[in-house]
């Protein structure tokens, strides 16, 4: 069976005022049906850009300078907008971090869904409704005839943002890519969501991109992640390895630096120095200025090469597949 | 122990740099902005530029009057490029000082207006409450008058003269200013560093106007370069309808409306050469104005 | 007890209404029945923070929590109740003497952009205070200011530079040695970690950590990541709606958690897992602090309410020794 989602060595480039900044610079992986991939890194690394990228929705001075998104074996950057068009929305949904990027603030929320379900699906008023009202139940709404009737203001943030998800499963796609859509949201209704999209996920299943700077978060809930760094994915593998042995420094840094109780009071283990600007990346591994294992070697740029089962990592001294003590 | 980031950020112009190299991509913004150094170099050296003083009557020669641009003098050897009007005055020269009239009492106008509308916006914006639903009060009532009936009435009642003129614009003109700065103010005061002053201990006076103040400068300049065109405009009506500036003292507007009354008998040139200098001072400050906007507009950024 | 207390909040209060505008003040004149809409911000907190202590304060959006914060950093005047520091209420000083009580707390604001002003110099920034209020020498202006960005891990070269040229995790260090440039002995620390990445964030905590070591501070730290709060913080106060529910020593508080709002709160903390976890969630949304509810404000989501907690406030009392909590299941247990 072929994947869902293969992206192969994409770039996308900004070619702005100050020179190009290739925020995404040649990331590359595959994404089965009912899988959810989590897309972690730091501000700046390329997630929402990978995410855009997949939809076509780059804007210039931006453009998709290089690779292929392969999306059910048809090849999307070589389509033309027509046929984006024509998956975005219907196969291919987004929900974005702020809720009001897909919500119109003047419109009452059954109209807008109602506009959704028949902009690609011929049929008849009523049965949009019932549709939408369903998509409401899914997403944990009560009361959804009333909620239908409302306009996006009169939502809390957290109820907001699953109307927006309600919206992305109208047409059930076969991929959802969610671009940080709890970041704003409290932890109390951010686990709320978090569960509602794990069961609809497991019931219909929908293929997950999970972006978020956030490890914590996707560690929960996501089959494989990826960690981006400066525009490159630097490791790649199912959540549980790479959560408990990370082999990449930087991987390996994050998950240190998350302030996790048992440590109490005592000093972080922190990553020196702070993310690179993308106009003036180091030669060789971006993030060997960074790394505490860097020496010459890394003054060549290392490529994503497999390590161990199912995982892959791009960096010249990997920690050990055991418990990640240091191999060199 | 902690770091010292080690690699720093790119380096980036100073936001003044930055305006400057944005604002030359547009080249009929450049155009205007040497079309507008132009006309303040004119009207600034007026005295040392022109062949001829038009206020001196000594050099004045009623033989010469209503020659059509391009005739030498009767008795000396001067030539006319732009003509000369009824009493013989040099067209060219007449512009020259009227243009140097017209931009003198818009741009001191402008700078009373902008001292005031500022001080009364920032004060408004950063005691709020009922100071500051009174000051917006009546920049309301008077922003919702036409600037042109204020100013005749104004000019009505005080008479003729540069100074009354200049007096009338400024206060047509600082509610705008009042509006403007409040408004950004308003924004600015509610970010951190407001506070963060607050929480330091610095007296109001001192938060107000050096930390909120040169934050609201950006959206200020931009008002400012319309406003100037408008306060020009409204000078050279202010004058064509013969309230504005005294004979004496002809600016482009009393220019343009001397030369009305020969329009019909085919001497255009009294009129229409004033006219044109007044509306290509009035493009090119346009031309830069909009383009400032472009610029400082913090949503049009990156 | 017997700990140095150095801020004690006595049932204080915020309320901040809507004004009316002039049509709603003439219906009322009229005898129309509108009152200005109210947000009880901060509802009678009574807290002790202790010399020295790091005292965090999490909860959801809108709880109030920033109110709070800014009304022990003099910013917001409280609605009733008082704020002592060193037995004092700062805000019947006069003068001098209030200006120094008033230095002596400072903040730390969340977004390290915001609360910079763009148009000064780094060194103008951290150094204006001190000079204008005479801590230091004009002539030692330089050599202060150097040494207070070295002590937050800033190249004190970078004192000519302006804001915008600064990273995030630089910029939050900025706002960090302003602060302490008037020589404060605590900080509200409100959000001061939210904006930064995680790796960035790490680096910040850690600063605070040393600093709070080396200029003997106490800290009131603001948050609403439980997972930073109890890495940071020596106690920790939970606030919902406007009130303090649990209050406790950290670990304890999270291995333990007695009110159920914060039994959710701690079962929510993100934590690495190495296989799927299952989500659950509490039950509905934040109430709005326009119209609260009543009796106990957490009673709509919480899966042990019962009657009494409808309609009666549960005071906050002390179940263990050190441990403080709002909630009516404590009497029933007994
Ligand atoms: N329109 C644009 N013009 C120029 N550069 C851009 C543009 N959009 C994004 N970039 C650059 O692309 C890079 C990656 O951006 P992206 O939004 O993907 O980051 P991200 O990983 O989603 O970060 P965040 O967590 O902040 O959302 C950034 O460095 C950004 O500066
Ligand atoms: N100046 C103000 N005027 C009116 N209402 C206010 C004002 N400041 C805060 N509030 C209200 O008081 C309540 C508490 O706000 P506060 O900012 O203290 O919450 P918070 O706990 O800091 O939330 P967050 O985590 O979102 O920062 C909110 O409902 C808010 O709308
Ligand atoms: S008082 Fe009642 S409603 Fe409130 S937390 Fe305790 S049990 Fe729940
Ligand atoms: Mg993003
Ligand atoms: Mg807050």
């Amino acid at each position: 069976m072929t994947a869902l989602l293969d992206v192969k060595n994409l770039q996308t480039h900004f070619f702005t005022r100050d020179g190009v900044a290739k925020a995404v610079d040649g990331v590359s992986f595959s994404l089965d049906r009912g899988q959810i991939l989590g897309l972690v890194g730091e501000s700046g690394s390329g997630k929402s850009v990978t995410g855009f990228s997949i939809l076509g929705l780059i804007d210039p001075p931006g453009r998709v300078a290089g690779g292929q998104i392969l999306f059910d074996g048809d090849d999307l950057l070589a389509g033309g907008e027509a046929i984006m068009r024509n998956l975005r929305g219907k196969r291919i949904a987004m929900i974005f971090q702020d809720p009001m990027m897909t919500l119109n603030p003047v419109l009452r929320v059954d109209t807008q869904m109602v506009e959704t379900v028949r902009a690609h699906d011929n049929v008849s008023k009523a049965e949009a409704l019932r549709r939408s009202r369903e998509a409401l139940v899914q997403v944990g709404i009560s009361s959804p005839d009333e909620r239908l009737q409302s306009y996006p203001h009169q939502f809390s943030g957290g109820m907001r943002q699953r109307v927006a998800i309600a919206i992305a499963l109208l047409h059930k796609p076969d991929l959802i890519i969610a671009d940080e859509p709890t970041t704003a949201l409290d932890v109390t209704i951010q686990a709320q969501i978090l569960s509602e999209v794990q069961n609809i996920c497991a019931q219909s299943g929908t293929a997950l991109i999970w972006i978020t700077h956030d490890l914590a978060v996707v560690s929960g809930l996501a089959d494989r992640l990826a960690v981006m760094y400066a525009g490159r994915i630097i490791e790649e593998g199912p959540t549980s390895d790479v959560i408990s042995n990370p082999r990449h420094p930087y991987t390996r840094g994050l998950i240190d630096s998350v302030p996790q109780g048992k440590r109490h009071g005592a000093m972080l283990t922190q990553i020196k120095g702070m993310t690179p600007s993308l106009l003036k990346l180091p030669q060789g591994c971006k993030f060997a200025p960074r790394c505490p294992r860097a020496d010459r070697v890394c003054e060549v740029e290392p490529t994503l090469d497999p390590a161990g089962p199912d995982r892959s990592v791009r960096c010249h001294h990997p920690h050990s597949e055991a418990n990640g003590k240091a191999t060199s | 122990m902690t770091e010292i980031a080690t690699n720093t950020p790119v380096r980036i112009d100073s936001p003044s740099k930055r305006i400057a190299k944005q604002f030359i991509e547009d080249p009929v913004a450049v155009v205007g902005l040497i079309l507008f150094g132009l006309v303040a170099l004119i009207a600034i050296a007026a005295p040392w530029l022109a062949p001829q003083n038009p206020y001196d009557l000594a050099q004045l020669n009623i033989m010469d009057s209503s020659l059509p641009p391009g005739e030498t003098s009767f008795d000396t050897e001067m030539t006319y490029w732009l003509g000369t009007d009824q009493q013989g005055r040099d067209m060219l020269s007449a512009i020259m000082y009227g243009l140097r009239i017209s931009l003198l009492v818009a741009t001191v106008s402008l700078a009373l207006a902008i001292t005031i509308g500022t001080i009364v916006g920032v004060f408004a914006a950063f005691f709020g409450g009922r100071l500051d639903s009174i000051i917006m009060r009546i920049v309301d009532l008077q922003l919702s008058f036409p600037a042109i009936l204020i100013a005749l009435i104004l000019l009505a009642l005080l008479g003729r003269g540069v100074d009354k003129v200049i007096m009338a614009l400024v206060i047509v003109q600082w509610a705008y200013y009042a509006r403007t700065v409040r408004s950004s103010a308003m924004v600015e005061r509610s970010k951190d560093y407001i506070d963060a002053a607050r929480c330091l201990g610095l007296p109001s006076r001192r938060i107000m106007f050096r930390h909120l103040l040169p934050n609201c400068v950006p959206p200020l300049i931009v008002v400012a370069t319309v406003q100037i065109a408008q306060a020009i405009a409204l000078e050279a009506t202010l004058s064509f309808l013969g309230v504005g500036v005294p004979i004496t003292e002809p600016s482009l507007g009393l220019l343009i409306a001397n030369g009305y009354d020969y329009l019909l008998s085919g001497n255009y040139w009294i009129s229409v050469f004033p006219g044109i200098a007044l509306v290509v001072t009035i493009i090119a400050i346009n031309l830069v104005g909009d383009r400032l906007r472009d610029v400082l507009n913090p949503r049009l950024q990156k | 007890m017997s700990f140095d207390t150095i801020l004690q909040i006595d049932g204080v209060s915020k309320r901040f209404s809507k004004d009316l505008d002039l049509a709603e003040r003439t219906a009322r004149k009229l005898g129309a029945k509108i009152a200005p809409a109210t947000v009880h911000a901060v509802d009678t907190v009574n807290l002790d923070i202790r010399r020295g202590e790091v005292l965090g304060l999490v909860g959801e959006s809108g709880c109030g929590k920033s109110t709070l914060g800014r009304m022990v950093a003099g910013l917001t005047t409280p609605s009733e109740g008082r704020i002592l520091y060193n037995g004092q209420d700062v805000s019947t000083l006069k003068g001098a003497a209030a200006r120094d009580a008033a230095l002596k707390i400072q903040m730390i604001f969340q977004d390290p952009m915001s609360s910079l002003n763009p148009r000064l110099q780094v060194r103008e920034i951290v150094g204006e205070a001190p000079r204008f209020h005479g801590i230091v020498q004009r002539n030692q202006m330089a050599s202060y200011v150097e040494d207070l960005l070295d002590q937050v891990g800033l190249d004190p070269s970078m004192g000519k530079r302006y804001p915008h040229q600064f990273s995030g995790g630089q910029r939050a260090r900025i706002g960090i040695a302003r602060a302490l440039a008037v020589r404060p002995h605590f900080l509200v620390c409100d959000e001061s970690v939210a904006a930064l990445d995680v790796s960035i964030q790490a680096q910040v905590l850690n600063l605070f950590v040393k600093l709070r070591q080396d200029f003997d501070l106490t800290y009131l730290f603001v948050s609403h990541d439980l997972g930073v709060v109890e890495h940071i913080s020596d106690r920790i106060a939970v606030m919902y709606l406007g009130r303090i529910v649990e209050l406790g020593e950290s670990e304890d508080l999270i291995a333990r958690p007695n009110h159920p709002y914060t039994q959710a709160l701690v079962s929510e903390i993100p934590t690495f897992e190495t296989g799927k976890k299952i989500y659950h969630a509490i039950e509905g949304e934040i109430p709005s602090p326009m119209n609260p509810p009543t009796g106990c404000h957490f009673h709509p989501r919480c899966p042990h309410a019962f009657d009494r907690c409808r309609v009666e406030v549960p005071a906050l009392k002390e179940v263990a020794p050190g441990r403080l909590s709002a909630c009516h299941l404590n009497d029933r247990a007994t």
